[in-house]
């Protein structure tokens, strides 16, 4: 039997950064794949060349035998592959029937046919259990339904490969079930899928086959019977521990400087209480999607809280982000380049940002050049950032591991004692990652208590004196040292492995 | 209680415009005579049918303040071609909605070829396009023949021309707003447009096609509206972009994209002109006009604003079920 889909060879990296190597598999027809591994595995990537988003650098696909180089999303879905996005593609404005025909109506007479768009949709939404009429607008469904109109579209296409990028993380039990019964369905059609999924117990349900990715490469496939939950675990963490982390030079104090109590927005996080001590570096790991961001941004008061309290140094700690940042509170965003940096302003004026206020002289504030120059020169030499005039050059000019200590630098003049480092070395090459580590490691040992949110277990092992998981919006778990990397993976994964 | 909020959200325009018809009403009966309402109508033509032509563009989250001058040099354009080519007034009309739709064309090749964000180029559009118009007139008024008035004044049986043709281009573009391709595929773009090119839609050629639809309803709506005065001033249209961004977004266009209707421009325009029309009836202090106009136009933006708030929340992605 020929393979639906194959790779042959499949690379791809993003200036010189393998993200995918190598990748050869082939998918038989009418089977059903479970893509697994951790986040930067190269699982994204890999769909994003088959759903025609990227192009690869080398190798090739075929589809149905036939050389298969897509060059845009329509032209994927054009050859029968449709892929439910974990950020679904629909028109909130639209009506069901409206979205599953976006790119072609039927006309009659030059209009939109609408009885007959209603009536596909209709029988469609029948096959799927989706009790809507075809004009309800999709913007008043929920979740799970809105992906059934997503499956809608794909079987209106009669997509013969559908691909599902995490496709439970937003769908309450019954939802999921009931996403569960489409899914046996279609395999029941004789349709062919691709099913991505942190949830492994998920993948063992749906899927027949089993392909683990590590650091880009296909490290581990085989049939699902051969596949039980810890050898899924083993293979996709077989990474060696890359480059080397700075000694602690002090311990935590037993003062607890931030406190999180029953912390829950509907939708977003669940109940999470934990607290933090001065000098300590605590780890919180999670997946994407498992609402570690989303945790920092509320407790910075960015995004909004239903309940729940935070106390920093035993005052209550509430009121808009500016007051929080006056009470001690610094918080080093994942996304450097958007929310982390002004790109085009000098490092300068990046550095002093937070802080700038201090500089104001006189009755107008007005900036005292001097002080603000001689203050960001002696922050740009205790950080150790290298840069040129660093009152004129443009922070964008910096590499990665520059550009995040002058994120990190930013907070230093405000003096503040509790942080939040959200993927603090994200993008930063190994010997500015060293750097990184120990200026974390320098201010806990300067007192400041840190939450040092991660998605890589062995630089959060290598660093923290405690590790929390985070999972679906909750806290699993906290682990003490000796860690174990196995363990920690796994309470991510919400498996129990012992 | 959210879906009573939508409700009245969507339907804010409405309970506002029954408002202010009941509260003028109370003030002077004779305001709502079928005469003094056919007035009104007519009146509300002008800006109804560039806020049309303005819905379009605010649907794909785009803007259009080059209208102003539009209804401007359109006109004028046509009036050149009546006087010197013999064209007569049907060839002018359609004169002045070709070249309106040029102007958006030109509008659309900036935004959509050069990249360049709506505001700015409409922007400069609206300073280049009455530059234009003056370079060519020496900023003198420009007179039309007798049969243009006689155009403008004329009725179909009762119904006045203006009437006419403000109501057959509101049918028209509900009809495209509604039940064609290209219509849906409008409301897909202002409401996602990374999703849209995500389907395959071609996201460039209907943002340009929108641009070049509110120059030709400017042109339009210019024409009907010198048609009645028979001449044309050199100010003529001076800062009724924000009177037609006004009324579309009254009508419940949406400056976010992806929501209003033809409809609702009918709508918006109508309203604005019933305050104008209720005011002087009333005889409110002549001062006071401009601030009460503010006030509407405020609360329509306010009215916008929440109703954006209540898409985003609909659109916002959760990682968790929400418990019910």
């Amino acid at each position: 039997m020929t393979a639906l889909l194959a790779f042959d060879g499949l690379s791809k990296d993003w200036f010189g950064v393998p993200a995918v190597t190598d990748f050869t598999l082939g998918i038989e027809p009418g089977s059903s794949l479970g893509l697994i591994g951790e986040n930067g595995a190269g699982k994204s990537t890999l769909m994003n060349m088959v759903g025609g988003v990227v192009a690869p650098s080398s190798g090739r696909m075929t589809w149905q035998g036939e050389p298969y180089a897509p060059a845009t999303p329509a032209d994927a879905a054009r050859r029968g592959i449709a892929f439910i996005h974990q950020e679904l593609n629909l028109f909130t404005n639209l009506s069901i029937a409206e979205n599953i025909f976006i790119d072609g109506f039927p006309r009659r007479f030059g209009l939109i046919d609408r009885a007959r768009i209603a009536a596909t949709a209709r029988s469609l939404l029948q096959r799927l259990d989706l009790d809507h009429a075809p004009d309800t607008i999709v913007g008043e469904l929920a979740p799970g339904e809105r992906q059934l109109v997503e499956i809608a579209k794909a079987l209106h296409r009669e997509a013969d490969l559908i691909i599902f990028d995490e496709p439970t993380t937003s769908l309450t039990p019954r939802e999921t079930a009931r996403l569960f019964d489409v899914i046996a369905r279609l395999r029941a059609e004789g349709r062919t899928l691709i099913y991505i999924s942190h949830i492994l117990g998920d993948v063992t349900r749906v899927c027949d086959q089993v392909a683990v990715l590590r650091d880009g490469r296909l490290i581990d496939h085989g049939p699902v019977a051969d596949f039980p939950v810890p050898r899924m675990i083993r293979a996709m963490i077989g990474r060696e521990l890359s480059g080397l982390f700075p000694d602690r030079s002090a311990t935590p104090s037993p003062t607890v400087i931030f406190r999180a109590e029953g912390l829950g927005q509907p939708g977003v996080i669940e109940t999470i209480s934990f607290e933090a001590h001065a000098g300590e570096i605590l780890g919180l790991f999670g997946l994407m999607g498992s609402g570690r961001s989303e945790l920092a941004r509320a407790a910075f008061g960015l995004d909004p809280l239903a309940s729940g309290t935070l106390a920093l140094a035993d005052r209550p700690l509430t009121g808009p982000t500016a007051a929080r940042i006056a009470a001690g509170m610094a918080f080093v965003t994942e996304n450097r380049r958007e929310e982390g940096l002004m790109l085009e302003a000098p490092v300068a004026d990046n550095l002093s940002l937070v802080a700038v206020r201090a500089f104001g002289r006189g009755p107008l504030a007005l900036l005292d050049r001097e002080a603000h120059a001689v203050a960001t020169e002696r922050a740009r030499a205790e950080l150790g950032v290298r840069a040129g005039r660093i009152a004129t050059q443009p922070v964008k000019a910096l590499s990665g591991g520059n550009q995040q200590k002058v994120v990190i630098g930013k907070w230093l003049m405000a003096d503040p004692r509790f942080f939040i480092l959200d993927e603090p070395t994200r993008g930063v090459d190994v010997g500015a990652k060293y750097e990184i580590y120990t200026l974390i490691d320098r201010l806990a040992a300067a007192g400041s208590g840190i939450l040092f949110i991660s998605s890589e277990v062995e630089e959060l092992i290598g660093m923290c004196d405690r590790i929390l998981v985070m999972s679906r919006g909750e806290l699993v778990r906290a682990f003490t040292p000796p860690f174990n990397r196995e363990q920690i993976l796994a309470s991510a994964f919400r498996e129990a492995v012992t | 209680m959210t879906r009573l909020t939508d409700i009245a959200l969507r339907h804010a325009t409405f309970l506002v415009f029954a408002l202010v018809l009941l509260w003028f009403g109370l003030q002077a009966p004779g305001f709502l005579s079928p005469e003094s309402i056919a007035n009104i109508v007519k009146q509300a033509a002008f800006i109804g049918i560039a806020a049309i032509g303005m819905t379009f563009v605010l649907l794909t989250a785009g803007i259009d303040l080059s209208v102003g001058s539009v209804i401007y040099l359109a006109p004028l354009i046509a009036g050149f071609a009546m006087r010197d080519l013999g064209i007569g007034v049907g060839g002018g009309l359609v004169v002045a909605v070709v070249s309106g739709a040029f102007l958006g064309a030109i509008n659309a090749a900036a935004i959509v070829g050069l990249r360049i964000i709506p505001f700015i180029v409409t922007l400069a559009t609206l300073f280049a396009f009455r530059g234009f118009g003056a370079f060519l007139t020496g900023s003198q008024q420009f007179d039309f023949d007798a049969d243009m008035r006689a155009f403008g004044l004329a009725s179909i049986g009762p119904v006045p021309l203006p009437i006419v043709f403000f109501a057959g281009l509101a049918g028209l573009a509900h009809v495209v707003l509604t039940r064609t391709a290209f219509g849906r595929q409008i409301y897909a773009v202002g409401n996602d447009p990374e999703a849209a090119r995500k389907a395959g839609l071609p996201v460039d050629w209907i943002r340009a096609r929108v641009y070049v639809i509110s120059g030709a309803c400017a042109g339009l709506a210019g024409f009907v509206v010198i048609a009645q005065i028979g001449r044309l001033d050199a100010g003529f249209g001076e800062g009724r972009e924000f009177d037609v961004i006004a009324a579309a977004v009254l009508g419940g266009a949406s400056l976010f994209g992806g929501i209003g209707s033809a409809l609702g421009a009918v709508v918006g325009a109508t309203l604005i002109q019933t305050v104008r029309s209720g005011l002087v009836f009333t005889g409110v202090n002549l001062y006071l006009q401009p601030i009460l106009m503010a006030g509407i136009i405020f609360l329509a933006v306010l009215i916008d604003s929440l109703r954006a708030r209540r898409a985003r929340q609909l659109k916002r992605r959760t990682i968790r079920p929400i418990d019910a």
